[in-house]
């Protein structure tokens, strides 16, 4: 990607080798200024060693990162204009709250009054007013988050960088700081880099996001795009849940692909710039919620397969279905609305039964095998 | 539990007996001190504060005391400062040979002082030719005494967070400001207690010191040498009793100086 004008950071062919482990493989992408911008990936797949090596933490085997224009090289923390919240929140024990936010500050040529003014302004806008005096073992979880990022933001860094901040917290406190977090950083408009392995956390709270695995950048795209035109299998997978059709590309018509995913079993799917050449294998990725469960056999403009129910949960908003379509296959997850009674349902009573299963052809997604 | 509770009493017993056998001994040192008699013989005479008046006239004594306490000093200063750059590099580095060097420099504890005095005294006269002084008895016992502080530093800097000490970086200090701001004072108690180990380990080594002392006396040196004479013991029993009145004081100022600088979850090494 060609450095845009905006960009906060510009990160090219960055690569990080532990010995003949490659922990991040040639990372190259931008990050807009004032964007929410988060890398997720299952532990182990080197968001947090790209995060460190923005942060100067860690130095690049190879490739350039670039902060506001400026090369960062081997520059150490302390001359980079970006500041961290860490996992742990790394809150200064020796020091109260007050001294622990004012840390950062001591660094700087500012007078005694303008920190204490700014400590003050920073544990206002974290909630944390009163609480100056305290140490960091007299605080809640929640509470010690809050210094670390209020430590952070009073250095007024062009860039914050968050390795999971929310981890260490309950799931309840988890979502009230992600609304905090992200009114924050709206009314900041600092760049937030974002690590998490928690997808929900990252749809919900980002501007664009970085699918990593095994050290390589999958795709970076709003959470609307890589949930709807994921650009691989892992990425599919890996954000929510998917139903796989393996098969062969039978024939191209316009922006449509004829698949074989079966015995005589054809289906539609759109293309979205995908090149494929009739006669190719591929693989259809359909959300179990795009797909409906129906007695009758639905219209012809419709995909549908023909299927047996083999087991059902009921979760209360929604039901899912588990049904066998193929014997090798592996069964189809059906996600359905739960808009009437359950005894309404054309699949009550949880007996084995033949079954449609029907989606329209744009909720399906052509991955290339 | 039942187990536990009907044998609390002989438990106790053993408890109170272990406490004596332990202490006793000790505290008849200040007892005898203070007893109006030249043998150390029960039962008590009388009061008197005679031997604490001719310990202030016993200059070889005093002399042997102040160079126990300048080796000591000079011992824990340089063993604390090598400890403490032994154990950051254990800690926080990952090198060729860690292990090995770990186990080389621990080696001495398991030594037994014999051999390094004898050893260290072939090599100072046979073959460097160097003068026995305190600063041979001081070299030899920063030898035995930096294990010591290796380990307690040790445990002290594993015992914290290491993304502290980035946070700090991540805040603008430098390395140097780094160590000063974060590191120092979270190992401070670890210091001050590798110190005071040093020190004492220090101040009553005997052996090492008969080895490499020549003609300077330490205090143990002094002290067994005087036991042939009965008339001189009541003094070294009035020096004994204010050497541990004297440390009775620092290890609480020590424990209290280590609870005013970090309270909580920190771990003890004292």
């Amino acid at each position: 990607m060609a450095s845009s004008d905006n960009a906060m950071i510009t990160l090219s062919a960055v690569t990080k080798r532990f010995g003949a482990f490659t922990a991040v493989d040639a990372a190259t992408f931008d990050i807009a200024a004032g964007e929410f911008f988060s890398l997720l990936g299952p532990s182990g797949c080197g968001k947090t060693t790209l995060l460190r090596m923005i942060g100067g933490f860690e130095q690049q085997t190879s490739g350039e990162i670039l902060i506001d224009g400026e090369a960062m090289g081997t520059r150490p923390p302390n001359h980079r204009p970006t500041n961290m919240v860490f996992q742990s929140y790394a809150i200064f024990p020796h020091l109260d709250v007050a001294e622990n936010i004012a840390y950062g500050l001591a660094n700087r040529p500012v007078d005694k009054a303008t920190v204490a003014r700014k400590v003050d302004a920073a544990l206002e806008m974290v909630r944390l007013s009163g609480l100056g005096k305290r140490r960091a073992n007299q605080l809640s979880g929640g509470q010690r988050q809050r210094v670390a990022l209020a430590r952070a933001i009073v250095c007024e860094p062009k860039v914050l960088l968050l390795d999971e901040p929310l981890g260490a917290l309950d799931k309840k406190l988890r979502e009230e700081m992600q609304i905090e977090l992200r009114q924050l950083q709206k009314s900041l408009g600092i760049t937030f880099i974002f690590v998490t392995h928690d997808q929900e956390e990252a749809l919900s709270l980002s501007d664009r996001i970085a699918v990593m695995a095994r050290g390589k950048v999958l795709q970076i795209d709003s959470a609307t795009a890589l949930y709807e035109r994921p650009n691989c299998r892992e990425v599919a997978g890996f954000i929510g849940n998917m139903n796989f059709f393996e098969g062969r590309v039978v024939a191209v018509e316009g922006d449509q692909a004829v698949m074989e995913i079966g015995p005589d079993i054809r289906v539609r799917v759109p293309l979205t710039g995908q090149s494929v050449t009739a006669g190719g294998n591929a693989i259809l990725a359909v959300r179990p919620e795009k797909i409906d469960a129906v007695v009758d056999r639905p219209a012809p403009s419709r995909n549908a397969i023909r299927a047996t129910t083999r087991a059902s949960s009921y979760l209360g908003d929604r039901s899912l279905i588990l049904a066998d379509w193929h014997q090798e296959a592996a069964p189809v997850s059906v996600s359905l609305q739960n808009r009437h009674a359950a005894a309404e349902s054309p699949l009550a009573g949880g007996a084995a039964r033949e079954i449609w299963l029907t989606w329209p052809v744009e909720a399906g997604v052509l991955l290339s095998d | 539990m039942s187990f536990l509770r009907r044998h609390t009493n002989l438990l106790s017993l053993f408890a109170v007996l272990y406490l004596l056998f332990l202490y006793v001994p000790v505290l008849l040192l200040p007892l005898f001190s203070f007893n109006d008699n030249i043998y150390v013989t029960l039962p008590l005479k009388g009061f008197t504060l005679k031997w604490y008046e001719s310990l202030a006239g016993n200059s070889a004594l005093l002399n042997a005391l102040w160079a126990s306490v300048k080796v000591g000093i000079g011992v824990s200063i340089i063993s604390t400062v090598l400890g403490l750059m032994a154990a950051r590099a254990m800690t926080r580095y990952r090198f060729p040979g860690r292990r090995s060097i770990y186990a080389l420099i621990l080696l001495p504890l398991v030594i037994p002082y014999m051999v390094i005095g004898v050893s260290t005294l072939v090599i100072l006269r046979r073959l460097l030719d160097v003068e026995l002084s305190l600063l041979t008895v001081g070299a030899s016992h920063v030898l035995i005494t930096v294990p010591l502080s290796m380990l307690v530093l040790m445990a002290r800097m594993e015992g914290f967070d290491r993304s502290l000490e980035e946070a700090s970086r991540d805040l603008g200090d430098t390395a140097w400001r780094s160590f000063r701001r974060v590191t120092l004072p979270l190992v401070m108690p670890g210091i001050v207690s590798s110190f005071l180990l040093c020190f004492i380990t220090s101040f009553d080594e005997y052996l090492l010191a008969f080895f490499l002392a020549g003609s300077d006396s330490t205090l143990p040196i002094f002290i067994f040498s005087t036991l042939r004479f009965p008339n001189k013991i009541p003094d070294v029993l009035a020096l004994g009793s204010l050497i541990l009145m004297i440390s009775i004081v620092l290890v609480v100022l020590a424990e209290w100086l280590r609870r005013r600088g970090i309270s909580g979850s920190d771990s003890s090494v004292l």
